[in-house]
């Protein structure tokens, strides 16, 4: 089985899926002739022409807008938005209208696009090129919401977004990119949407996390002695695999969910109350969360001071555990 | 009586060019300037710093002591021509690119260093000057820009603003809106478009079907024009003018100046992906420096040894900024913190709290992990 960095995986899966499928097609700023700026979509333009992997003027609203009508169309639109912090010009067009075409028109159009967004901090890069934006798109109804932490999750996952009759919002953790390989198999194969996955069985306590912060965990729990930690990496965003989440807090009685985006309204407060309605009496402790601040993240200088690192989830763990 | 082909081959919009690549200018063009030989050797002399400072920040990043920097070689006569057009009551919207305009605003060099290092305090403009910070987010500065100088004509002052931007960022609704607002209202606006070629990889041609961006504003009901944005004369010449239209009540101008990026996008990208090299080579050969130096020359104005002097002192100059960014003192954590309100709400202050004592528990930093 070959073995391949995240990125690798990424585009591994576009071009399977586009291979099958020849209504997929990929566009968005630099994706063609470049091959992204992150090398995401390399090969496709030569393999599959620019009518299929389409470079698009500057601009997102019209990215993402267009995609929707293409949609509508017959084709399976996947568009790059080159960074998080440049989601914000197409969010009228997912909220307005992406989220709410299945409900507004009682189920005669839906919208099975796919908008791949490089996420996150911890690359040294400039204003708007580090943010943990998901909160905002798992708030909203209609989205489905994915984040893969390694390469075989990110393959399997973004061909099961590319075939799901819904929009996908598919985060990729950027800082991941090129941090690791690993096996991924050629060819077909689906990691389900709305399944998440249990990194590390353990006992005393559960961690919840996605994205970058999954690999931050597990060297958390590898500095721990003498403690029993139950991994869960989360997947996909929305919807939640609830069962998976109850199943090992119920278990553990603890929980601590390990972020990077800003602490408010966040995915962590969601988490948290899920866990405290439906749980309070099988709790040992309040849950912890370990998140990025409410602030926004700082520039290349700081922005370490700002991500958890595994410090800080070991203080979590170590506080939910003394309680 | 004009062929159809003729006509479609007639530009809508005015293209100006007073300094052509040879140094060669017509002396009526050139008197109708208003400068002075201090003003073509003031010219030259930014045109110079910006590309010292230039060369010498990839040399940083790529040793690891700036972050991602977006150079601006090629491009240096379309900004220091404009940005000697203003006067110091204007105000400036820049993109990310513009480091002499901010430099010939008043800003320290040590100070955009500071920012491309990645300290936020390098968007701290010094009082008393308009300049407003770098905006990431393509076109979003345009309306900015387009509020600013509308504020002006409502409380009745004459100043006015200018807006930097690219090719690329024509394509952003936001350049739509604004340069409409603009139309709509009046607004003493100059829209500056460096159009530089490209958008990262991708061409002007795929930012828009239009022959030229200028003449977008047509359609708002404005003047575009396009300049030669390797002549410095005519970019000075077309933006004192349009920011004369706008302090006399004429509106806004969209100018389109007509350039080139010669180097990558940013320290992040790598050009020989996209691009063939005899393009670049040709655009080389039109570079804005050498072309201001043969005309200072012809004209008696400069001479090797002023050459060779102004090298040195711009040298030295950035040197000094350099070495005084290096030393900048190490910051406090105090300043994730900062500046998120006028008053620093509860989770703000308990989450310092937090962070202040998870370093102290490691010494007062980071644990080394
Ligand atoms: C809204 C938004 N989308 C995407 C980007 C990423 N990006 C940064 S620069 C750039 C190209 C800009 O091209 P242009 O407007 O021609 O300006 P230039 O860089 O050539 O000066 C892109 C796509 C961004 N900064 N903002
Ligand atoms: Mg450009």
């Amino acid at each position: 089985m070959p073995q391949m960095t995240l990125i690798q995986a990424i585009n591994d899966a576009l071009k399977t899926e586009m291979r099958r499928d020849p209504t997929v097609i990929v566009m968005g700023e630099d994706v063609g002739v470049n091959g992204g700026v992150f090398r995401a979509t390399e090969g496709l333009y030569q393999e599959f022409g620019p009518d299929r992997a389409i470079d698009t003027p500057l601009a997102e609203s019209g990215i993402v807008g267009t995609a929707i009508g293409m949609a509508l169309n017959g084709l399976k639109p996947v568009a790059e938005i080159q960074f998080d912090g440049f989601l914000p010009p197409a969010f009228d067009q997912i909220v307005s209208h992406a989220a709410r075409i299945r409900w507004r028109s009682r189920g005669r159009y839906h919208v099975p696009i796919v908008i791949r967004v490089p996420y996150g901090g911890g690359i040294r890069a400039l204003e708007h090129h580090s943010e943990a934006p998901e909160a905002y798109y798992v708030h909203t109804p209609g989205l489905k919401v994915v984040i893969p932490s390694n390469p075989y999750d990110a393959k399997g996952l973004l061909i099961a977004a590319i075939r799901d009759p819904d929009p996908v919002i598919f985060f990729e953790p950027k800082r991941l990119y090129r941090a690791f390989r690993q096996e991924v198999p050629e060819g077909d194969y689906i990691v389900p949407i709305g399944k998440a996955s249990v990194v590390r069985e353990g006992t005393d306590v559960t961690v919840i996390s996605w994205g970058a912060m999954v690999r931050i965990c597990l060297q958390a729990i590898e500095q721990l002695e003498g403690v029993s930690v139950e991994l869960i990496d989360l997947r996909t965003l929305a919807p939640l695999d609830i069962e998976t989440i109850l199943s090992s807090v119920a278990k553990t009685g603890r929980a601590v969910i390990v972020q990077e985006a800003p602490r408010t309204c966040s995915l962590a407060s969601e988490l948290t109350a899920l866990i405290t309605e439906r749980l309070l009496l099988q709790l040992q402790a309040p849950v912890v969360r370990v998140t990025g601040y409410d602030t926004h993240i700082p520039y290349l200088t700081m922005e370490q001071y700002y991500l958890p690192d595994a410090g800080r989830v070991r203080k979590g763990i170590e506080k939910v555990l003394s309680f | 009586m004009a062929t159809k082909a003729t006509l479609q081959r007639e530009s809508l919009v005015p293209f100006i060019q007073i300094l052509g690549p040879d140094g060669m200018a017509n002396p009526n063009d050139v008197v109708e300037l208003g400068l002075k030989p201090h003003d073509f050797k003031a010219l030259y002399r930014w045109m110079v710093l910006a590309r010292t400072f230039d060369e010498r920040a990839l040399a940083l990043q790529r040793q690891g002591r700036l972050g991602t920097y977006a150079p601006l070689l090629g491009q240096e006569a379309a900004q220091v021509g404009s940005a000697y057009a203003l006067k110091p009551e204007d105000w400036v919207f820049p993109s990310y690119r513009e480091h002499v305009v901010l430099a010939m605003r008043g800003q320290s060099w040590v100070q955009l260093l500071t920012y491309w290092g990645g300290n936020e305090e390098g968007n701290r403009i010094p009082e008393g000057i308009r300049n407003f910070m770098i905006s990431v987010p393509i076109a979003t500065q345009i309306l900015h820009a387009t509020g600013a100088a509308w504020a002006a004509k409502l409380k009745g002052e004459k100043s006015c603003a200018i807006v930097y931007f690219g090719d690329g960022a024509t394509s952003e609704g936001d350049f739509h809106e604004g340069l409409n607002f603009a139309g709509v209202f009046k607004v003493p606006v100059v829209f500056f478009c460096q159009n530089n070629q490209y958008a990262i990889s991708v061409p002007r041609t795929r930012q828009t079907a239009s022959e030229t961006i200028a003449q977008k504003a047509l359609a708002y009901g404005f003047e575009g024009v396009q300049v030669d944005g390797n002549d410095v004369f005519a970019v000075y010449k077309v933006t004192k003018d349009a920011l004369e239209k706008a302090r006399e009540g004429g509106g806004p101008t969209l100018i389109e100046a007509v350039t080139y990026r010669l180097t990558h996008h940013t320290t992040a990208d790598d050009w020989t992906r996209y691009r063939p090299a005899e393009e670049v080579e040709m655009w080389k050969q039109k570079d804005p420096i050498k072309r201001l130096r043969l005309y200072l020359e012809k004209q008696g104005l400069w001479s090797e040894q002023d050459e060779a002097k102004l090298v040195e002192e711009a040298k030295a100059e950035i040197a000094q900024a350099v070495a005084q960014y290096e030393a900048l003192p190490k910051r406090d954590i105090e300043d994730i913190f900062q500046y998120m309100y006028a008053e620093m709400p509860w989770n703000l202050k308990e989450q310092l709290q937090e962070l202040k004592e998870y370093l102290a528990e490691h010494g007062g930093d980071l644990p080394k992990e």
